[in-house]
């Protein structure tokens, strides 16, 4: 069952004509442009029990990636093609809204949008992580845990999610007389594929990009657009009540693009790779 | 999914397996009222795709620290019977049913005057009893003619429905098998007088001029529907004579 969220504080509209009024002059809060990012860090292998792990952070917002790899069957409608799943928790230390508990419909959410992109751009080669047709397969475990919130978890997100599997070294198992063992090697996973999301924020006839979290309080509506290196749209999820006037549209469409452009150059500089 | 290598989704003509042609809906079929101790109920069958929706309220809130002191909560369910798809649901919801049903509350509440209400909450119940595809954007046709039908101020109706590609072509309103095998499938909900998007959700690869043309075919869907809904309700209340008011 979806109940509607607390919604907007006398303060927040307070704030929202602060803000809005801000962007009409093309400024924001925190000194930004309504198109500017906020700085993005990454950190990998920070945890080495982890087969791949990163940290990320886009300003105040900061989310831990996980990956443990696991041998499972394979699914019976795709028997030559391994698997993953993502799993998110928005953890009660990141934030006073975040209530400990299992995933709510926002973890369940972010974890979905996530999926969608790594799944739809085919970022991992699922073939590769067969080990016999039809029985044996590596099964990746993505969790994403957001450690601390300060608006727009989305977009770091699938950057730790990316970071963590570009960087990931997965065990190589072998299938001796139909036993599973490690082989003491690695593999990496070599990404096809970097599919990046920007977060866009309305307010009235204005937009941003990657909403803090004092502006996300304050918008009437907010998008999720996720976009590959061919500047192909490959995911999208509006994700919170509201109108979006539908001219808008293909504006944000061209912006997320300059702005995944973007990401995408930050996040090859930062782990030393190219696509 | 391993695709049949001899299955063609859509021919040279340009004719899709079921016969449609690109930008054609499947048959669409709507009654209001349907479901008697609901306040307002629907039910919209979309080709195979058959969808029931009930709405309860404005009524008091339980637990009642939900309640919100300036306008009424909207709950929402979507939920799909165990044997509306091939292989049985386990009972229960899937994240995806949890998904659906955020996406589905604030398509809703995007037109919903819930200011009217405080301190009340109105339940939107969705049961998709069979699954052919487009069961979210059927879902919220039918909720908001349930809407409609209790009586709850609306800035507009919402009416919704997919697009997506096959084997290189944009297609309106996709089925299961077009769906699965498809290259990309995007939900698009709209409150077609305001102009404006309410849900929007895409999966798959789209490349941006596609992604215009989508919104388009869309829009065109979006619009018989919307006739359809209203025909629906004038249908239902015509009979009804001043006298008798």
């Amino acid at each position: 069952m979806s109940i509607s969220q607390m919604k907007k504080s006398l303060t927040a509209k307070i704030v929202q004509e602060k803000i809005y009024n801000l962007l009409k002059q093309g400024k924001r809060l925190d000194g930004r442009s309504p198109t500017d990012m906020r700085p993005i860090n990454i950190v990998t292998g920070l945890v080495e029990k982890a087969d791949g792990s990163a940290l990320a952070s886009m300003g105040g917002t900061k989310i831990l990636v996980g990956i443990k790899a696991e041998i499972g069957s394979p699914y019976s409608d795709r028997p030559r093609e391994g698997s993953f799943t993502v799993n998110a928790e928005l953890l009660p230390l990141a934030s006073i809204s975040f209530e400990p508990g299992p995933p709510d419909e926002r973890g369940v959410e972010l974890a979905r949008v996530v999926d969608r992109s790594i799944r739809e751009s085919k970022c991992i080669d699922l073939e590769k992580l067969c080990l016999v047709e039809g029985e044996k397969a590596y099964i990746l475990f993505v969790d994403v845990y957001v450690l601390d919130y300060d608006g727009n978890y989305y977009d770091p997100s699938t950057i730790a999610v990316l970071a963590a599997l570009a960087t990931a070294r997965i065990p190589k198992y072998e299938v001796l007389d139909g036993k599973v063992e490690k082989t003491g090697e690695y593999f990496n996973l070599q990404l096809q594929s970097l599919p990046f999301t920007t977060t866009f924020g309305i307010i009235k006839e204005k937009f941003l990009v990657d909403p803090q979290l004092e502006e996300e309080s304050a918008l009437d509506v907010s998008i999720i657009i996720g976009m590959d290196e061919k500047d192909n749209v490959i995911s999208i999820q509006k994700n919170s009540p509201g109108l979006i006037p539908e001219n808008m549209l293909e504006q944000m469409i061209d912006v997320a693009s300059e702005k995944c452009k973007y990401t995408r150059q930050k996040f090859c500089e930062a782990l030393n790779v190219k696509i | 999914m391993v695709k049949d290598e001899k299955l063609k989704l859509i021919n040279e003509e340009g004719t899709r397996i079921d016969g449609r042609r690109p930008d054609e809906l499947r048959p669409l079929k709507i009654e209001i009222g349907v479901l008697d101790k609901s306040d307002g109920s629907a039910y919209v069958e979309l080709g195979k795709t058959k969808v029931f929706a009930a709405v309860f309220g404005p009524r008091e809130v339980h637990p009642k620290h939900l309640a919100l002191p300036d306008r009424a909560i909207l709950n929402c369910r979507y939920h799909m019977a165990s044997f509306s798809v091939d292989e049985r649901k386990p009972l229960g919801m899937t994240r995806r049913e949890i998904e659906l049903s955020k996406v589905i509350r604030e398509a809703l509440e995007s037109v919903v005057f819930l200011e009217e209400f405080p301190r009340t909450s109105i339940d939107v119940y969705i049961e998709v009893i069979q699954a052919d595809g487009g069961t979210r954007t059927a879902g919220l046709t039918a909720a908001s003619l349930a809407l409609a039908e209790a009586g709850i101020p609306m800035a507009d109706l919402v009416a919704a429905v997919a697009v997506g590609k096959i084997e290189g072509h944009l297609v309106l309103d996709l089925c299961d098998l077009e769906d699965k095998y498809g290259e990309a499938d995007m939900p698009v909900a709209m409150a077609p007088r305001l102009n404006s998007i309410v849900l929007l959700q895409l999966n798959g690869r789209l490349a941006k001029e596609d992604f215009r043309r989508a919104l388009e075919f869309a829009k065109k869907g979006i619009t018989e529907i919307y006739q359809k809904q209203r025909e629906a309700l004038r249908k239902k209340y015509s009979g009804v004579s001043l006298m008798e008011v």
